[in-house]
């Protein structure tokens, strides 16, 4: 297997004055190029500080984050993140928001044409080419978060790392932009790491599903091969005998073994 | 095609009743007159009420101050007297001997220039308190300090720094209007979001870039709040400065008149002072509105 990111042995521990809480511990994981790989785990578990650190946003106590080899430990346009609440910036129009990472990253490789072209190439893909000159407050919550997508896939990202992305949308329009994902991953090839507490979203999605167990001191538990083929479509596979057999392994890690424990 | 099958197959199973009462919209037109009627309501609603309390008002003062020995004028008087101020305020007979056009310009000047300063340090400074924590543990106890000295507390000590009026003026304005704007700039960069650094941290945007893409938009709206309470408190101050310096300006003209006894100037300066100000405040916040479209919304 070639690791095209790896996570070698992170530990990440907060301090707080005298307290310190071990949030993550010994976390390994090597992911291949063009992989889909979620991570799911209860709220509170520390993924999405798994995914700060992947980012460069957050810096790892011990261990360190290595891409193609490299070690990468601030954060950077070859690890684009789609975060949760979308975080475009309102005062900008859709155009502008994706436009402004597209020129920082090739401010040297394209000219003005070429990266004008590559932001409305990235708009059509994920089909809002048609809001360009809207701002953030005149488009829904799942518009927005398919701006956030193609601000970053705009920045050509060697791996976008997707934090609970749908998480703050309806079931339908997440429906929709899941498959609009698929879709994307199945016709740019990119690598995708996706922190998600979903389940049907995960394996719906994943090749793998990294499932952590509840924190403090949270460690991968298990990581679950979904051997589906793709393209996967949502319908076929809710009578998939593998499709269920993944979910149903999914769930009973998540609500048998490590059951949520509401902090006493 | 398929859709529109099953939902005939949908309706045929659903009794034919219920199908009865369904009642047709009305076409919705925009009937223009009823538009204009509706406008001039909703103007009339916000400028009668403000008319009538102003006409009753002027009524009350009228009664009160017309009797004998009564030591302020009635509005009557007021209009009289100053009746050449009003209809000629472009006249210039040279020294302090002008019309209040040229007061009130020269107040205007001394405002522009001192809160123009004001507002460039005072965002300058607020975001450097705004970003860094160790400058804001050095300044903050300062400015709190600082903020709270009357305008004209420091007319003397500047009058004894520079030695001349002018610059005295405008180094009260500046004082005085610094501290809002400095605060509240302050509070706009701690106040953004970590989204908003997290997004420039990955996009890889240098500092430079940072404040003028990030920082200042994001903080755009707590900057106006600043600027516009900055500007209403230069007014003030101002009009009391010129009284102790002298020259031209407004605040002079009030003073003179005093000195004078043309209490029917004074109210007349007044009624002046309270409409810059007012323009200024609005000027100022309805540029707010315009730069701050789209941050303030979110």
């Amino acid at each position: 297997m070639t690791a095209y990111l790896k996570l070698d042995h992170i530990d990440k521990v907060f301090t707080r004055g005298a307290a310190t809480t071990e949030v993550l511990k010994d976390i390994n994981l090597t992911i291949e190029k063009g992989e889909y790989v979620s991570i799911i785990g209860h709220s509170g578990c520390g993924k999405s500080t798994l995914l700060n650190i992947i980012a460069g946003l957050t810096g790892a106590t011990t261990g360190g984050v290595l891409l193609e080899n490299r070690e990468v430990n601030s954060p950077g346009p070859d690890r684009a993140v789609v975060f949760q609440n979308h975080s475009l910036l309102p005062w900008l129009t859709v155009y502008e928001n994706v436009r402004l990472g597209v020129d920082k990253v090739f401010a040297k490789t394209k000219s003005r044409a070429e990266r004008d072209a590559w932001v409305m190439h990235n708009l059509n893909l994920v089909q809002m080419a048609h809001a360009r000159d809207k701002r953030p407050s005149e488009i829904s919550g799942g518009m927005k978060q398919r701006v956030g997508i193609a601000r970053a896939l705009a920045m050509e990202p060697k791996v976008l790392l997707l934090d609970e992305p749908f998480g703050a949308l309806d079931a339908l329009t997440r429906a929709h932009l899941q498959d609009s994902v698929m879709a994307l991953h199945q016709k740019l090839g990119n690598t995708i790491l996706m922190i998600t507490h979903d389940v049907d979203e995960a394996v719906l999605l994943s090749d793998r599903i990294v499932m952590m167990t509840n924190g403090p001191s949270a460690r991968i538990g298990e990581v679950l091969e979904v051997p589906l083929a793709r393209p996967r479509k949502r319908l076929e596979l809710a009578t998939n005998a593998t499709y269920l057999r993944c979910r149903q392994r999914v769930l009973e890690f998540l609500y048998e073994r490590h059951r949520f424990v509401e902090a006493a | 095609m398929n859709m529109t099958v099953t939902k005939i197959e949908v309706e045929t199973a659903t009794p034919a009743a219920t199908a009865a009462p369904v009642v047709a919209l009305t076409p919705k037109r925009p009937p223009r007159a009823e538009a204009y009627a509706r406008m001039a309501r909703e103007t009339a609603v916000r400028v009668i009420p403000p008319l009538v309390v102003i006409a009753l008002l002027t009524l009350v003062w009228e009664l009160v101050c017309r009797r004998a020995g009564s030591a302020l004028p009635p509005p009557s008087k007021v209009f009289a007297d100053t009746r050449e101020l009003i209809f000629d305020p472009f006249f210039d007979h040279g020294g302090i001997d002008k019309g209040l056009f040229w007061h009130l310009s020269a107040s205007l000047q001394r405002v522009a220039f001192g809160y123009s300063l004001s507002a460039i340090a005072g965002i300058a400074l607020g975001v450097l308190v705004g970003q860094s924590v160790w400058a804001m543990r050095g300044l903050d106890p300062l400015f709190q300090v600082l903020r709270t000295i009357p305008p004209l507390a420091w007319l003397p000590l500047s009058l004894a720094a520079f030695r001349d009026g002018q610059p005295s003026a405008i180094f009260v304005i500046f004082i005085t209007s610094i501290w809002p704007i400095i605060i509240n700039t302050a509070v706009g960069i701690r106040n953004i979001p970590q989204d908003y650094r997290n997004v420039a941290a990955v996009v890889q945007l240098n500092p430079l870039e940072f404040f003028a893409k990030i920082m200042i938009p994001a903080a755009a709206p707590y900057i106006f709040t600043g600027l516009r309470i900055g500007i209403g408190l230069s007014w003030l101050a101002i009009v009391a400065a010129e009284m102790l310096i002298g020259g031209v300006g407004i605040g002079f003209f009030i003073w003179d008149a005093w000195n004078s006894s043309h209490i029917s100037e004074i109210i007349l300066a007044l009624f002046y002072v309270g409409i810059v100000g007012f323009v200024l405040d609005r000027l100022i916040a309805g540029l707010g509105k315009v730069v701050t479209r789209g941050t303030a919304q979110n």
